[in-house]
């Protein structure tokens, strides 16, 4: 049983690519970043098409892979930034 | 107000934000959409952001610029949606009581939103094609659409 669930949201060329916006990701409770991502790349279709270490954010910040995650967390894959 | 518009940026809008009588410098620093180095004739150019957080991100970095040089007034403003060539995507303004700090502020946040806004462009050329860009200018993941080219 998933101890947390966190909202994943995509971007760009990376929701292209993916063919969604968004999914839901059930997992541990001790689950960081990095495992969040993995999970997306084998639970999602052309998932594996993502990169292994995107830029990534949690609640609207910038955070590292290393970043443990809360139940009810929104994780957002960014693809490289081209603002300005 | 908003950091993210749809609308043409209005300057003159900007700089009332900012310029006060105790301030004597201002800087406005406007970034323009310009055609890029290959791949034919640019269209347009497509900006999509993830909302919630470049309004979040702006925050902070207006916020550093405010903590940074205190006597400073920032404000911003990004276009997302079509822009065409030669308009502004984003603006910034600072004023300061005098032009270092103005010029300091306002380098030091078009700096930090060109690193941290959650904020994309894809081209649209005149054959139909798109490419995603990213801020060096290189293609994101090919910038071919599944299943195309």
């Amino acid at each position: 049983m998933a101890a947390l669930r966190v909202r994943c949201r995509l971007f760009a060329r990376y929701a292209e690519v993916v063919g969604r916006e968004e999914v839901v990701l059930d997992l541990p409770a001790d689950a960081v970043v990095a495992d969040a991502i993995a999970l997306l790349r084998r639970q999602v279709p052309r998932g594996d098409v993502l990169p292994e270490r995107p830029l990534v954010a949690v609640n609207l910040a910038h955070v590292l892979h290393t970043e443990r995650l809360r139940d009810g967390d929104e994780l957002a894959l960014l693809p490289p930034l081209a603002g300005g | 107000m908003p950091f993210a518009l749809r609308d043409p940026i209005r300057v003159d809008a900007l700089l009332a934000e900012v310029v006060a009588p105790e301030r004597g410098g201002t800087a406005l620093f406007l970034g323009t959409v310009r055609r890029g180095p290959d791949d034919g004739p640019v269209v347009r150019i497509e900006y999509s952001a993830y909302p919630e957080m470049l309004e979040a991100e702006f925050t902070r970095i207006v916020s550093e610029a405010h903590a940074r040089w205190p006597e400073a007034r920032v404000t911003a403003r990004h276009r997302l949606g079509d822009v065409p060539l030669g308009e502004a995507s984003i603006a910034i303004a600072a004023a300061a009581p005098h032009r270092g700090d103005a010029f300091d502020a306002c380098r030091y946040v078009i700096e930090e939103a060109k690193q941290r806004l959650p904020v994309w462009k894809r081209e649209v050329l005149a054959d139909g094609a798109t490419v995603w860009r990213d801020n060096a200018g290189g293609r994101v993941m090919g910038g071919v659409p599944p299943g195309g080219g």
